[in-house]
């Protein structure tokens, strides 16, 4: 175990942002804090760079206590979510920042090593004003990877590019990650980008961690019902939760079968969204191949699940 | 829209022509003639007010007036910039700070530089002090001297020097503090690396706000510095009532001009090569 919280809690004045949160990541994972905003995962993330302290608890990095150490004693890096590099730096200078340490003839191996892994080598000399919004955010990761921490910190870093980049710098990122073998903390309050990139993830909400697991286990088995509605679609009928694409819809009556009338089929693109008003009055999106049958708007109909995919949760 | 834009510059265009380009104009005809018997001017046109600033004399009073001028900004610049940082840190106080950075202003600076007097002269309020202390035995030449003008200069014109740090610290995005501490820096490598060429801008507007009134002053330094220091300010005002010899005036105070828009131009020449 490379880094570990215990029993972390942090205020801001009356307002509690992170109370009793347990973590513990292990070395080389791509492990990603996930939820909505305001939920306590940039304070989380904050305390582990240094730049809040903790009001309790303990965070340990490679088995020693970092909590009361200055940012700069702290063998951790941040990628921030708007850069941060340095204006009046190239992107060599903002690479080198970090390494001061070194001797001369190592920093400059070290920055065209750094550099040439994102993709950057030809451009060391201009200065962050110069580059693209992708180009930046290379430069800030290349600048937080040059020093080596034990873990790096990513804060929301793919939020600032336009949708179309994102889905690319996902694989990249991931594939990178791979590459160094850094632990990668990420943060996030998109599901998809977590699910997607995450050896673990830890879903939080109001200030605690309400389950830890796979991107596997966390879709397939929430814990909690914060957990299932948050990540991905929910349905919830009779008090059971149920993914859309777990259910079925058919003009035929079967067995555990609830009549509905539906209201509207969207298209998705890849799939279609069957919105049903079932009998009891609650509804429900249902996702189907759209090489299936088609419905209309006030057909009535069935729907239909099996019961290993019922979601229940503790009240 | 051409037309509405020059109707409401016209005015402003008309009071610049009127108290700016023709007073300039008529200096600088004033500089090139001949001093009139009981002052104004006379012909013939000459460039001898000119020539006369290579007499050690007059070089000596123009080094006098650049090394004071420098000396009182770099002072200016010592104690504004963590003053400065102070204010922009101080969440919601800063304006509070910030006004009284800028209280001294609400009292005239005549009346504030005769203070000075008080508290500086041979029987003012320091020396008596020391002497009642028996700290000293004979007062300390604190009034009348070099220092006593930087002094002066430094207290007056500090806020100039003070708001445009603030306003450049203030604008700092404060996660490039935090990237650079992150990256192992500690508060005064953070300081010097970061924050302080971040403030560039604020420093070069703060550098000649403070220097060029410094550079052409005469109140502080007749009244502090007394007949021993002679600034440039003080000859060009001496030339055009003691010493009735307009047209030297004139020449001096363009010599004051040029050495100042000399320094600005090479300030701005520094300022686009860092960009």
């Amino acid at each position: 175990m490379i880094l570990e919280l215990r029993g972390v809690g942090k205020r801001f004045g009356s307002h509690a942002a992170v109370t009793g949160l347990n973590l513990e990541v292990q070395r080389g994972e791509f492990f990603s804090l996930l939820g909505p905003s305001g939920c306590g995962k940039t304070t989380t993330l904050r305390m582990i760079a240094g730049f809040e302290t903790p009001d309790e608890g303990e965070i340990r990095l490679n088995g020693s206590r970092i909590d009361a150490l200055p940012p700069y004693r702290r063998s951790v890096n941040t990628v921030f979510q708007n850069y941060a590099l340095f204006p009046h730096l190239t992107v060599r200078g903002n690479v080198e920042f970090g390494l001061r340490r070194m001797g001369r003839v190592g920093i400059e191996d070290k920055v065209r090593a750094v550099l040439e892994q994102v993709q950057l080598g030809d451009k060391a000399s201009r200065m962050p004003s110069q580059l693209s919004g992708g180009e930046r955010q290379r430069v800030a990761l290349a600048r937080a990877l040059a020093p080596e921490p034990d873990v790096l910190l990513l804060d929301e870093p793919l939020s600032a590019l336009d949708p179309q980049l994102r889905k690319q710098v996902r694989a990249e990122l991931k594939d990178l990650q791979r590459r160094v073998g850094v632990t990668f903390l990420f943060i996030t309050h998109d599901q998809e980008e977590a699910l997607s990139m995450s050896d673990r993830i830890a879903v939080m909400n109001r200030g605690a961690v309400e389950q830890v697991g796979t991107p596997e286990e966390v879709y397939r088995r929430p814990k909690t019902r914060f957990v299932a509605s948050f990540l991905g679609a929910m349905n919830w009928i009779g008090g059971v939760g149920l993914r859309p694409e777990a259910l079925r819809i058919s003009r035929d009556p079967a067995s555990n079968k609830r009549r509905g009338v539906v209201l509207a089929s969207v298209f998705m693109g890849p799939v279609i969204h069957v919105e049903t008003r079932l009998e009891s009055g609650e509804t429900c999106t249902v996702q189907m191949q759209h090489d299936a049958e088609v419905f209309r708007t006030g057909e009535s109909v069935h729907v239909g699940w099996s019961e290993a995919d019922e979601l229940r949760f503790p009240a | 829209m051409n037309r509405l834009r020059r109707f409401f510059l016209a005015p402003a265009a008309a009071l610049l022509a009127v108290t700016l380009a023709a007073p300039l104009a008529i200096v600088c005809a004033y500089s090139l003639m001949t001093r009139g018997a009981y002052g104004g001017v006379e012909r013939p046109f000459t460039f001898e007010n000119y020539t006369r600033f290579w007499d050690p004399l007059y070089g000596a009073i123009v080094w006098r007036s650049c090394w004071i001028a420098a000396a009182a900004t770099v002072l200016c610049l010592v104690l504004a910039f963590p003053l400065a940082l102070f204010i922009a840190r101080s969440g919601a106080r800063k304006n509070l700070y910030l006004s009284l950075v800028i209280l001294p202003f609400w009292t005239s600076f005549l009346i504030r530089t005769y203070a000075w007097m008080f508290l500086l002269r041979d029987t003012g309020l320091i020396n008596t002090l020391l002497q009642e202390l028996g700290a000293i035995h004979d007062p300390l030449p604190l009034l009348y001297n070099n220092g006593a003008v930087i002094l002066g200069l430094v207290y007056g014109f500090l806020p100039f020097m003070v708001l445009p740090l603030y306003a450049t610290l203030e604008r700092m995005d404060p996660s490039l503090a935090e990237a650079s501490a992150d990256l192992g820096a500690r508060p005064f490598q953070t300081l010097w690396r970061v924050t302080l060429p971040l403030c560039a801008p604020g420093l070069r507007a703060g550098s000649i706000l403070v220097f060029v009134p410094c550079l052409g002053t005469y109140l502080t330094s007749d009244l502090l510095g007394g007949s021993k220091t002679i600034l440039i300010g003080n000859l060009v005002q001496n030339q055009f009532t003691s010493a009735r010899d307009w047209p030297f005036g004139a020449a001096a105070s363009l010599v004051l001009m040029a050495v100042a828009m000399g320094l600005l131009l090479a300030a701005r020449r520094q300022g686009e090569q860092m960009l």
